[in-house]
């Protein structure tokens, strides 16, 4: 059983007050939607942070995965609102 | 390809695309925009992906058009009024590619390289730049 480790970026960072934090791995096929549900019940931060579901994009081992992606043996997710580079 | 906080020089880097035997160059700078009251934009990112997200998309463009050359060049950091931002150039044996390329790869960068854009203004306030759908549409729009 591994760690995971959690990135946030941009507005989402903001509001949950913190660019990091680390996670036991979760149970074997739950998804990035599942860890944010869990996640929102940690913090007053977390729960306005991922409120809005269709306004965050994710990645997980530096690749982006629609929500409903199974965390599997990633190490690292990252939760981001939608890009805006260029 | 370079993710970096530094200015560059789209002189040097048009100059070296050039020196290249293709005979066709295209580029595009972009810079910070003078939107009334704005004084800087603050481009954060995700270094662990960023350079990743930008070869992928310059992989794509290679395989999809025969071209000599690419640069990809993306700032973060706090920029002012009138900074560059990005700049991409193309070499090719033709303009077509070349031109094409160059607007394919933009695009793209807009929409897949993990950048966030922060507005600073003049009275002070922050806010989040919001992602334009008509940016995911045109990059939709070149198919795979």
């Amino acid at each position: 059983m591994g760690q995971l480790k959690i990135l946030y970026f941009a507005w989402v960072r903001e509001r949950i007050g913190r660019d990091e934090e680390t996670l036991p791995r979760p149970p074997a096929g739950a998804t990035v939607a599942q860890l944010l549900d869990q996640l929102a019940a940690t913090s007053a931060g977390h729960a306005e942070a991922f409120a809005d579901r269709a306004r965050l994009r994710a990645a997980l081992d530096q690749s982006f995965v629609p929500l409903d992606t199974p965390v599997g043996e990633a190490r690292e997710l990252a939760i981001f609102p939608p890009v805006t580079g260029g | 390809m370079r993710v970096s906080a530094e200015d560059f020089d789209p002189g040097a880097e048009l100059a070296r695309l050039e020196a290249l035997p293709g005979g066709a160059i295209a580029s595009f700078t972009g810079l910070v925009r003078d939107d009334g009251g704005l004084t800087a934009l603050h481009l954060e990112h995700y270094p662990a992906m960023t350079e990743r997200a930008i070869a992928d998309i310059v992989a794509q463009a290679c395989a999809r058009w025969p071209l000599l050359g690419v640069t990809v060049i993306h700032r973060h950091g706090t920029l002012p009024v009138g900074a560059r931002i990005v700049f991409v150039g193309t070499a090719s044996s033709h303009r077509v590619a070349s031109l094409e390329a160059c607007a394919f790869l933009i695009d793209w960068l807009k929409v897949s390289a993990p950048f966030w854009k922060q507005e600073r203004r003049s009275d002070g306030t922050r806010g989040w730049v919001e992602a334009a759908g008509a940016d995911d549409a045109r990059a939709k729009a070149w198919g795979k």
